[in-house]
C-alpha cells in the first residue's frame, strides 16, 4: 500500500496549483445554471484553457495518479465543473479510446479534449430505463449507413450536443435481448432528429426527449462490431459508474469545509448533533476518496477499464452526497429555501444521483450478483 | 500511488489466516464460549508467530513491520473473533517485558472499561475501584471504572492517559490512536466475516423453491454489507498508511458502523437461525458492540473529524 506520489507527480501538482491560482481569478462570470447554451459556451471555454495549458490529456493519457492529482487540485481550487463535457470526457471518450479504431480515436477524441465538440448519451428509452437491454430504437442497414428510427429520453445536454453515443437495435430477432444491440456515434445535426427539452424538478432543461425519424448514421460511426453493442455499453457504463464521479468526492470535501465555516459563523456549529453529522459525512467522503484510489490502482493493474467496484463507490457516494445537502439545509435554515443560493439548486440536482447512471437498486443488484456471486432472480 | 497490498502483505495475511484457521477454528471458538478463559498456550503461540512483536525493530527481536501490516493481522484476528486483550499486549510489546513474546498478558483502561482484568499480568492505567460487569460478550470479560456509565456523562472528554505502570513509560505517545486503529481493523475483519456468513447462507438456504439469495430483498441486504465493509476497510488501510489522527477517528467510526451493521444484517439474513445461541452471528454483534465502546466511541470520533473541518 503506497499513497505517496513521486517527485515528478508532486512537481505536476505544484505546477497545476500555480496555474490554477493564476487562471481562476481571470475566468468570466459563471452563466445562469439554467441557461444551457451559455453553460455549453462556458464549459467548453474552460476545457479549451485546460487544453491550451496542456492539462486536457490528464483525462485519458496521463497516469492514473496524475489524473487523481488533477481532479483533486481542480476541485479543491473550485475550478469549473466538466458540465456539458461530462459525457464526452468521462464516458463516451474513454469508450472510444478503449474500443474504437485508430481512425475513430483520431476523429473524435481531439475535439472532445479541445472542448470543440460536446457529446450526449442516447441510451435510455421511455420503455427501457433500468432494463436498458430492452431498448427498441431500430437501425436498418442501407448501403453505407444505418437508418435509425425510434425515441430516446432523459438525454442530458441533448439541446447543446454535437454527437450522441447511441444504442440501437440492429437485430430484432436475436436470441436474447442483450444480443442485437449496436453502439453508434450519431451527429446531432443529422436530418430526422428532433430534440424536445424536458423540464427537471430543478426547473432547468438539463435533459430532453430525442425523436429519431429515419436518421442516417454512417456505418463507419459504429464502435465495436454490429450486434456487439451490449459489450461496448458495459465498457461505457463501467466508466460512467466507476470513474465519472470521482472528482466530485473532492468537491464534496470542499463543500463540507465551506459548510463548517458557515456553521461556525451562524452558530449552528454549537449544536452537537449537527456538528457530529458533519463529522460523519467528512469521514465518509474521505473514505470514498480512498476507495477511488483503491479502484484506480486496481484498474491500472488490470488494464484500464474499471470493474464492478465502481458500483460500490457509486452506491455510497450518491446517498452521501444527498445527505450532504440535507445537512447543508440544516445549517442554512431558511436560506435553504432560497432558489438564488447555489446550495439550493445543487440540493435539488442531487436528487437525481440515486437514479441517473443506474439506480441504487440496480447498483445493489450488480454488487450482489457480480461481486458476491448471488444468483439472478426475483 | 498504488493503493493495493504488496505481495509481502498478501503473504503475511495468508500466513496469519492459516495460523488462525489451524489454531483457532470454530470448534475452539465455541469451546471458549462455553468456558470463557484466556488460552495461555495460544497467547504464547501468537507471540512466537510475531503477533505482538510485529512492529518492534528486528534489532529488538521484533519483526520490524509497520502499522499497515499490523492492521492486516488484526483484521484476521477480528475475522475469527480471537479473544483477549490483543491490542494492549501488541502495543505494550517492547515496553512491558514479556509482552512481545506472549508470555505476559497486558490489558489497559480504555474509555472507562477494562477488558480481561482478572486474567492480565500487567494493567496499564489506574483501576482503583473497578467493578466487574456481566459482559454482554461471552468472550470479553469486562470491568468498569467508578464514575463511568450509570448516569455518568455519556461522552467523556478525551482522557489524558495516565499509564499507571512504570514499565509502560516507553509506550509511544501515539498509542491511543494506534489502539483505536487496531480495534477498527478488528471491526473490519468481523464485518467481512459476517458478510461472508450472510452470503454463504443466502446461497444455501431455500424458500419458495429457490435459494433466498435470489430474492432481491436479501440480495440488497448483502450488497449493503459489502459496501459498508469496503468503505471501512479503505478508511482503515489509508489511516494505517498516513497515521493521520483525524483519518484514524473516521476509520474507527466507519469500522464500528460496518461491524455492528453487518452483524445485524447477517442476523436478519439467517432468519430464526440467526437468533439462536448456536449461530455465531451474536458473537460478532456482541464483540462489535464492545469494540465500539473501546478506543474511540462514535460520538468522540464524529467530534474529532468535525474538529478537523
Ligand atoms: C438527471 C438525469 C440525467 C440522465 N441522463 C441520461 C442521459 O444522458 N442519457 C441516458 O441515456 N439516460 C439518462 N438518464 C436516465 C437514467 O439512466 C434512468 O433514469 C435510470 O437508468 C432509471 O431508469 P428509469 O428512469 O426508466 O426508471 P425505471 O427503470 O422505470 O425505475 C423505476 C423504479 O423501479 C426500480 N427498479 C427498476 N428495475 C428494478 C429492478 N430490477 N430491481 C429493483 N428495482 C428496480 C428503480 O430502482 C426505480 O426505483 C438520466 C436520468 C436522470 C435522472
Amino acid at each position: 500500500m503506497d499513497l505517496s506520489c513521486t517527485d515528478e507527480e508532486e512537481e505536476f501538482r505544484a505546477r497545476l496549483r500555480e496555474w490554477l491560482a493564476a487562471t481562476l481569478p481571470g475566468l468570466p462570470e459563471r452563466p445562469d445554471p439554467l441557461d444551457w447554451p451559455a453553460r455549453r459556451a462556458y464549459d467548453c471555454g474552460w476545457q479549451r484553457r485546460l487544453y491550451d495549458a496542456g492539462y486536457a490529456d490528464t483525462h485519458w493519457d496521463a497516469s492514473p495518479t496524475q489524473r487523481l492529482i488533477f481532479l483533486e487540485e481542480t476541485e479543491l481550487a473550485g475550478a469549473p465543473y466538466v458540465g456539458a463535457n461530462f459525457v464526452g470526457l468521462l464516458h463516451a471518450g474513454p469508450t472510444i479510446a478503449a474500443e474504437g479504431t485508430a481512425a475513430q480515436r483520431e476523429r473524435w477524441l481531439p475535439p472532445i479534449l479541445r472542448g470543440d465538440e460536446v457529446w450526449c448519451q442516447g441510451f435510455s428509452e421511455p420503455d427501457a430505463g433500468s432494463d436498458l437491454a430492452s431498448l427498441r430504437t431500430k437501425a436498418v442497414r442501407d448501403g453505407d449507413a444505418y437508418v435509425v428510427t425510434g425515441q430516446k429520453i432523459w438525454t442530458s445536454h441533448a439541446e447543446v450536443a454535437d454527437w450522441c453515443e447511441l444504442l440501437v437495435r440492429t437485430d430484432p430477432d436475436a436470441p436474447s435481448k442483450h444480443k442485437g444491440i449496436t453502439w453508434l456515434a450519431m451527429p446531432m445535426d443529422a436530418p430526422g432528429i428532433t430534440v424536445r427539452p424536458l423540464r427537471t424538478l430543478a426547473g432547468s432543461t438539463e435533459f430532453a426527449e430525442v425523436f429519431l425519424d429515419e436518421v442516417r448514421v454512417p456505418v463507419e460511426n459504429r464502435v465495436g462490431e454490429e450486434n456487439d453493442g451490449w459489450r461496448v455499453t458495459m465498457v461505457t457504463l463501467s466508466f460512467e459508474r466507476g470513474t465519472a464521479f470521482v472528482g466530485e468526492v473532492v468537491a464534496c470535501r470542499r463543500l463540507l469545509g465551506e459548510l463548517a465555516r458557515t456553521a461556525r459563523k451562524n452558530g449552528t456549529w454549537d449544536d452537537p448533533v449537527l456538528r457530529r453529522r458533519l463529522g460523519r459525512l467528512s469521514a465518509e467522503f474521505q473514505a470514498l476518496w480512498r476507495i477511488v484510489q483503491a479502484n484506480v490502482s486496481e484498474a491500472q493493474a488490470t488494464g484500464g477499464v474499471p470493474g464492478a467496484g465502481g458500483s460500490v463507490f457509486k452506491l455510497h457516494y450518491s446517498h452521501a452526497r444527498q445527505e450532504l445537502y440535507d445537512a447543508a439545509a440544516a445549517v442554512l435554515g431558511p436560506d435553504a429555501l432560497d432558489l438564488g443560493r447555489d446550495w439550493t439548486l445543487d440540493r435539488l440536482s442531487s436528487l437525481s444521483y440515486t437514479i441517473a447512471a443506474g439506480t441504487s437498486q440496480i447498483q445493489r443488484n450488480i454488487v450482489a450478483e457480480r461481486i458476491l456471486g448471488l444468483p439472478k432472480g426475483r | 500511488m498504488d493503493f493495493r497490498l504488496t505481495e509481502d502483505q498478501r503473504a503475511l495475511r495468508r500466513g496469519v489466516r492459516e495460523l488462525l484457521a489451524g489454531r483457532f477454528d470454530r470448534e475452539v471458538l465455541r469451546g471458549f464460549v462455553d468456558a470463557p478463559s484466556l488460552d495461555r498456550g495460544l497467547w504464547r503461540e501468537l507471540g512466537d508467530a510475531g503477533f505482538f512483536s510485529l512492529r518492534l525493530p528486528e534489532a529488538e527481536g521484533g519483526v520490524g513491520l509497520g502499522l499497515p501490516e499490523a492492521v492486516l493481522v488484526f483484521e484476521e484476528a477480528g475475522r475469527v473473533l480471537l479473544p483477549g486483550p490483543l491490542v494492549s499486549t501488541h502495543l505494550a510489546a517492547g515496553a512491558v517485558p514479556g509482552a512481545a513474546d506472549g508470555s505476559v498478558v497486558v490489558t489497559s483502561v480504555d474509555e472507562g472499561l477494562v477488558p480481561w482484568l482478572d486474567e492480565a499480568d500487567v494493567v496499564l492505567g489506574d483501576v482503583t475501584g473497578a467493578v466487574p460487569v456481566r459482559s454482554v460478550d461471552p468472550l470479553t470479560p469486562l470491568h468498569r471504572l467508578p464514575g463511568t456509565g450509570d448516569g455518568a456523562h455519556p461522552y467523556p472528554p478525551p482522557r489524558t492517559s495516565s499509564w499507571g505502570d512504570p514499565r509502560a513509560e516507553r509506550l509511544p505517545t501515539t498509542g491511543l490512536a494506534e489502539a483505536t486503529l487496531l480495534t477498527a481493523a478488528e471491526q473490519v475483519g468481523s464485518a467481512q466475516a459476517t458478510t461472508d456468513m450472510a452470503v454463504s447462507y443466502a446461497h444455501a438456504r431455500s424458500q419458495f423453491g429457490q435459494v433466498i439469495g435470489g430474492f432481491q430483498a436479501v440480495k440488497h441486504l448483502c450488497a449493503g454489507m459489502l459496501v459498508r465493509v469496503e468503505l471501512a476497510r479503505a478508511a482503515v488501510w489509508a489511516a494505517a498508511v498516513t497515521g493521520d489522527p483525524v483519518e484514524v477517528a473516521g476509520a474507527k467510526l466507519l469500522a464500528d458502523d460496518a461491524a455492528v451493521g453487518n452483524a445485524r444484517d447477517c442476523l436478519q439474513v439467517h432468519g430464526g437461525m440467526g437468533f439462536t445461541w448456536e449461530a455465531d452471528v451474536h458473537l460478532h454483534l456482541k464483540r462489535a458492540w464492545v469494540r465500539a465502546e473501546l478506543g474511540m466511541t462514535a460520538a468522540r470520533a464524529e467530534e474529532t473529524v468535525a474538529a478537523g473541518l
